[in-house]
């Protein structure tokens, strides 16, 4: 589904992923953890199509096509979906009409007829369910005052809305109490299945609790230095990171 | 074809007041006689500095009526539905009874032609008409204020909620020749009542552009609520000088929304003097730009009693060369103790070559008061704009739908559904021709 061969990405001056190599197939969760500053967001952003950021070498392909190629909004129409560290607020613009707008583009792009209104409601109301996000967040501007895990629930809320192939949480489970990181896993839990993946990056290994990874990896100074399953996260929890980071070094 | 006599600006406006001397009022004869010894504007005027009017004032104008093209003009009176509401029209200055109708009770509200509630009610009138909207050195209001003028009138009679708006649509019709139109508007909103008054300026398409010379006065009378939309969508050719000046009793409330969507040269005077206290006054506008259109707006408050509160916020969405201005004056007076006044201007350039000026002027005489301004202009900013994307929305459409969010706000304001749907239509057919 996707597969990133040593992909190279700078922000500015500053060079951040140095060679980035990637497998992830139909069905499976993988993690992506490592230390502050080792590059999990940038490859996020990276993928999402962020343009603060300039591929310096290497390939994506997802799904058969050149994904590094696609505009963000054809990234996401081809069934990729970043959930956002910090998402947006968007005064003015509704949270339910953003949706409708985020859902018909998507389903243009896969060549779907738009939803109709009470079609659209419908699944809104499904969906809802999911994340226990309430209506009356739905009807206020987008992200305006929204807490911190009303926000992160929202991305999931729209993650299920929109279907997508690969979905990427960047971060979704830091700074969520232990309830909202509970809707928020079983949410995504309940979205997973032999068809799609989700590319899990996060800092902590509390939410693999919750969602159970098919792989972990390490990324470390912009590179994937060590790759395991499960049990590695809860090395990882129990060491710490200077392990890792002096195999690496030692390889280097 | 410009002759002598009509491309010196003022020495045809004198003719023509000349000509009217024999039915001149006092009133009208002292404005004409401060006019007499104002000079035109020009860029060198600290309040006018953002205009280059010689080519406004070197042109001829027709002044006697054209006869009106209704094909052209009955279009621009039905972009919207109507029905509940009292409508005027006005063309090229001049009434069409034709076109217009009353709905509300006139036991509630008088609506009726400046000229002919100067017959039926000259006392209403005389105690209104001239006393806000003072000249000074205005070269166009003292102009207007001696030349009769017609436009409209709406009297509310005290305690009474009018239901239905009042419209009134202005065309300048120059499709033979560019026409100069003076229109005079006066509202008087008795004790405890409520009405909302809709001002929509249009021009026909043509090759002449036109001027209009407005100078609008609303007296909003205690514990009275004025709703007040200035909605301007004249031709690209087409240009408007206004003056509109509200006075504020004590416990009033005057909400006044000004849209300015196209024109050629379009400078708005917005005043409202508040004159008691616990008075709430929102002065809302927006500018939508494109081509070479230069909008220059320019608010006054004057707090002149304590515990009142001013709103003012000015947006635009300037795409082409067109170009925005926002002079925002606050005054508050030594006696406005606990006074809250804001202002706050923000703006969105869509091309390299759209530009604003903003000037926010503050003058404050009293000590206990809380007052802020703040003005911001940049481009659209660019992480909602790829938020937007990342979820699958076109740029196109992702940007269109921030300069709305963006003018949001403003339009929110315009609380008579119709005509908010109407000017939502015409920015969202404006923000398609991006593409």
């Amino acid at each position: 589904m996707l597969k990133i061969s040593n992909l190279e990405a700078a922000i500015g001056e500053k060079q951040i992923l140095r060679g980035i190599n990637l497998e992830v197939r139909p069905g499976e969760v993988h993690a992506i953890m490592g230390p502050n500053g080792s590059g999990k967001s940038t490859l996020a952003s990276v993928l999402a199509g962020r343009e603060d950021y300039e591929v310096l070498g290497g390939q994506v392909d997802f799904l058969g096509q050149d994904l590094l190629e696609l505009a963000p909004e054809e990234r996401a129409g081809l069934g990729l979906f970043l959930a956002f560290q910090y998402p947006v607020e968007i005064p003015g613009v509704s949270n339910t009409n953003f949706l409708k707008a985020a859902v018909n583009s998507v389903r243009k792009y896969r060549g779907q007829e738009p939803m109709d209104a009470v079609g659209f409601l419908k699944m809104m109301k499904d969906k809802m369910k999911l994340v226990n996000i309430d209506q009356s967040l739905l009807s206020r501007s987008l992200n305006e005052g929204f807490s911190g895990g009303e926000k992160k629930r929202n991305e999931i809320f729209q993650m299920a809305m929109l279907e997508p192939k690969l979905a990427i949480l960047d971060e979704t489970d830091s700074g969520l109490d232990i309830d909202a990181l509970r809707i928020v896993a079983n949410g995504v839990n309940t979205l997973k299945s032999a068809d799609n993946a989700i590319l899990l990056i996060t800092h902590y290994q509390r939410l693999l609790d919750y969602i159970v990874p098919d792989f972990v990896h390490v990324l470390y100074k912009g590179r994937i230095v060590k790759s395991g399953t499960k049990e590695l996260a809860l090395e990882l929890e129990e060491k710490g990171y200077d392990w890792v980071k002096q195999e690496a070094e030692a390889l280097a | 074809m410009p002759t002598a006599e009509t491309t010196d600006f003022k020495q045809m406006a004198l003719a023509r007041l000349a000509d009217q001397a024999a039915s001149q009022n006092d009133q009208q004869r002292a404005a004409a006689q401060v006019f007499a010894r104002l000079d035109a504007p020009t860029r060198k005027h600290e309040e006018w500095k953002y205009l280059d009017l010689r080519q406004l004032l070197g042109q001829s104008y027709q002044l006697a009526p054209a006869q009106p093209q209704w094909a052209a003009i009955d279009p621009l009176l039905h972009q919207y539905a109507e029905d509940q509401a009292n409508v005027l029209v006005f063309v090229n200055g001049q009434y069409a009874p034709e076109h217009s109708r009353v709905v509300s009770n006139p036991a509630q509200v008088v609506v009726c032609p400046l000229a002919e509630a100067r017959q039926k009610y000259p006392d209403v009138v005389a105690a209104h008409l001239g006393q806000y909207a003072q000249y000074g050195d205005h070269f166009f209001a003292a102009l207007n204020s001696a030349w009769a003028a017609n436009g409209a009138f709406v009297w509310v009679k005290p305690n009474q909620t009018v239901a239905e708006p009042i419209i009134a649509h202005y065309v300048t019709d120059s499709s033979e020749a560019s026409t100069l139109v003076h229109l005079r508007n006066l509202v008087v909103v008795g004790t405890s009542s409520q009405c909302t008054f809709i001002e929509h300026y249009n021009s026909t398409p043509s090759a002449f552009g036109g001027l209009t010379n407005l100078v609008a006065e609303l007296a909003v009378g205690a514990n009275a609520h004025l709703d007040h939309y200035k909605i301007q969508d004249e031709a690209a050719n087409a240009s408007h000088i206004g003056l509109t000046q509200a006075h504020q009793q004590a416990d009033s409330r005057y909400y006044n929304t000004t849209i300015s969507l196209s024109g050629q040269i379009v400078r708005n005077n917005l005043g409202i003097s508040i004159d008691g206290s616990n008075c709430e006054a929102y002065m809302n506008g927006l500018m939508v730009l494109t081509g070479q259109t230069l909008v220059d707006n320019h608010t006054a408050v004057d707090h002149l009693k304590p515990h009142s509160q001013s709103n003012q916020l000015y947006k635009g969405l300037l795409d082409g060369r067109s170009t925005g201005v926002f002079n925002g004056k606050i005054y508050v007076r030594p006696d406005a103790q606990k006074t809250n006044a804001y202002q706050s201007s923000k703006n969105i350039l869509l091309s390299d070559s759209a530009t604003v000026d903003a000037k926010p002027q503050l003058e404050i005489w009293a000590d206990d008061v809380k007052c802020s301004h703040g003005h911001a202009t940049g481009a659209l900013d660019e992480e909602p704009l790829f938020y937007l994307r990342a979820r699958g929305i076109a740029l196109e459409q992702a940007r269109a739908m921030l300069m709305f969010a963006f003018a949001d706000d403003v339009l929110a304001r315009l609380s008579y559904a119709p005509v908010r749907d109407h000017i939502e239509k015409i920015i969202a057919e404006r923000l398609r021709w991006q593409d």
